[in-house]
């Protein structure tokens, strides 16, 4: 365990969101989105979080790239404590840590062209932002080179989730964070963003943090997963393992949620997904 | 309850669509689909975006855009007319009462105005299935029940609901009327996993109760293999393969469903998927002829051609260029 450094460590992070006031005489409603989460994330690990709407893992995830602050605790990205930081001195995160989210539409700016979506995060971080390098990044990710010249609306889901991983890439960071980048796409683009996202891992020896409501997408590309409900995590081990023999009664459930072609083909009716048992199939 | 009048051999099934064409101006989004569902036969209906699934879902309901038109037929037992072409006068005694249809987002089907009881009381007292508001309020209760909801949700405003509690509210309503065929266009895409999974039982057991027929349509193989007994590949507004879903799901023939069922089997212990190459089409957009030739890695120039329908009416497949049958 302590033969790799971390990339990330979380240490009791408590997140609470006051809610507006509902009466004069009592105090405003509070919201405890993280309740105590601990996960430690190696270098070079593909780690994976796992929870349904609402746990939490949204919450977390942009309290790791420092863009939301937790209420106690401490996270600490690459040896730096980036809990108390101010932004004026994030610099290193925002150049090693990029992320990837759902929706490419909402992500990408409709009236940029994509060579400037691409070199954006180089331009604000005060590098050259060559051409030969939007090039480079849009032949990484599979697009062509021409793809450059046109604008978000231009592409498909896949192809736009495409951009968005080589505008992450651009300032070449060590971790890489996508919540939920395949979810909004087809069955035979997902694969192909997948075989992407996991290729460019093993290329760029980077760490990558997959967040995924999809537990059997977790297990293709994870090494390790953390499972979380209700703002904590109830879970942490090899994928392989969690889903084979989960051990807490939430990931029992979870597992034996989720249809699989395998069982179905066995056999398995609606009724079985709803039965929690430790041995799915 | 009514007894299914007029069944003679051809029309022994539920719903019977033929020759189904969906037109926006110049472009052909869905063309020549051929289906029926049988009494109490569970059909999915699967696809990727822009293939055309739910058009065809909106051509039997007569729900389709303005300026999107439909030719072909359509007929439902128990209805003398074409559903095609009806009137919104005659399709609105039909809707609701004979099919009705659970749709993807709950929000936007349930009146954000009206308690959740009066919208379930409402469903049967204008299609007159129960005789008066105390009846229709009892079966309401009822109806709640039996999705699982408590008998306090009849008070409820929809904002008040969570996701899962208002598609159950949805599929209550649906079910309100005994309907002959439910259809259900990607039900449970926008919930969790465990909501999910409770979701698509009460579905399954809504409609075997009722010995209702199911067209059940989504992207997720899984949950087809799960639900249905029966299963169609739509892709390119062409339905390019269909059979038991044993069948196809494990000996598919179109080269579309092989490439699916590759590109979504995460059980894989290899590290990289097998992939269908480039992306689907915007819709209208497809090539001529078989409309997967532009993605097919067997694409030969015979494909240009519109590949014949091989197999009988409820299994079979159009492919010049099938995978091998393993039992040849």
């Amino acid at each position: 365990m302590t033969d790799t450094p971390a990339a990330i460590q979380v240490v009791d992070v408590v997140r609470t969101y006051t809610r507006p006031r509902t009466s004069l005489l009592r105090p405003a409603p509070v919201v405890r989105a993280l309740r105590g989460v601990n996960l430690e994330v190696k270098e070079g690990e593909r780690f994976g979080i796992v929870g349904e709407s609402g746990c939490g893992k949204s919450t977390l995830l942009r309290i790791i790239a420092a863009l939301d602050h937790a209420t106690s605790g401490h996270v600490v990205v690459e040896g730096t404590d980036i809990t108390r930081l101010p932004e004026r001195r994030l610099r290193f995160l925002r150049e090693n840590l990029q992320l990837v989210f759902q929706d490419p539409m909402s992500s990408l700016d409709p009236r940029m062209r994509v060579r400037d979506i691409i070199a954006e995060p180089l331009v604000v971080q005060g590098h050259p932002a060559s051409g030969a390098r939007v090039r480079e990044l849009l032949e990484a990710v599979g697009l062509s080179a021409d793809a450059g010249d046109r604008y978000p609306h231009q592409f498909s889901g896949g192809q736009r989730q495409r951009i968005s991983i080589a505008r992450a890439l651009a300032p070449r960071p060590r971790i890489l964070i996508a919540d939920e980048p395949v979810s909004a796409l087809d069955v035979s683009v997902r694969a192909q963003v997948l075989n992407l996202i996991s290729d460019l891992v093993d290329e760029l020896n980077l760490t990558l943090v997959f967040v995924s409501h999809d537990l059997s997408v977790v297990k293709h590309v994870c090494d390790r997963v953390a499972v979380m409900n209700a703002g904590q995590i109830v879970e942490t081990g090899f994928t392989g393992d969690v889903y084979a023999a989960p051990q807490h009664p939430y990931t029992q459930r979870l597992v034996s949620a989720i249809p699989t072609l395998h069982r179905a083909l066995a056999g398995a009716t609606t009724t079985d997904l709803l039965a929690a048992k430790g041995e799915p199939g | 309850m009514s007894v299914v009048a007029d069944v003679n051999v051809r029309t022994s099934d539920v719903l019977t669509v033929r020759g189904l064409t969906v037109t926006v101006r110049d472009k052909t989004l869905v063309s020549d689909v051929d289906l029926s569902v049988g009494p109490g036969e569970r059909v999915g209906l699967i696809g990727e975006s822009g293939s055309g699934k739910s058009l065809t879902a909106l051509s039997v309901l007569g729900l389709l855009p303005e300026d999107v038109t439909a030719s072909g037929s359509v007929r439902l037992t128990g209805v003398d007319h074409e559903l095609i072409g009806a009137d919104e006068r005659r399709m609105s005694r039909v809707r609701g009462r004979r099919l009705a249809m659970v749709f993807q987002e709950p929000m936007t089907a349930l009146n954000p105005t009206m308690r959740i009881g009066d919208q379930i009381a409402e469903a049967m007292l204008i299609h007159g299935t129960r005789p008066g508001r105390g009846a229709a309020r009892a079966a309401a209760v009822e109806l709640l029940e039996r999705v699982q909801l408590p008998p306090d949700t009849l008070r409820a405003y929809p904002h008040q609901l969570s996701g899962g509690q208002r598609q159950r509210v949805v599929l209550a309503l649906a079910l309100a009327n005994d309907p002959a065929l439910l259809i259900c266009d990607e039900p449970t895409t926008a919930l969790d996993v465990t909501v999910q999974a409770l979701v698509l039982d009460l579905i399954v057991k809504g409609v075997v109760a009722r010995a209702a027929a199911l067209l059940f349509i989504t992207h997720d193989l899984a949950v087809v293999a799960t639900v249905c007994e029966r299963v169609l590949v739509m892709y390119g507004g062409r339905v390019v393969e269909s059979g038991p879903v044993g069948e196809v799901f494990t000996r598919p023939r179109h080269r579309y469903t092989e490439g699916l069922l590759a590109a979504s089997d995460l059980e894989t212990t290899q590290r990289r998927l097998t992939t269908i190459p480039g992306n689907v089409p915007p819709a209208g957009q497809f090539p001529s002829g078989c409309v997967f030739r532009t993605r097919c890695r067997h694409a030969t120039e015979v494909c240009a051609t519109t590949p014949p329908w091989t197999g009988s009416e409820t299994t079979g497949f159009a492919c010049h260029h099938p995978a091998e049958a393993v039992d040849d």
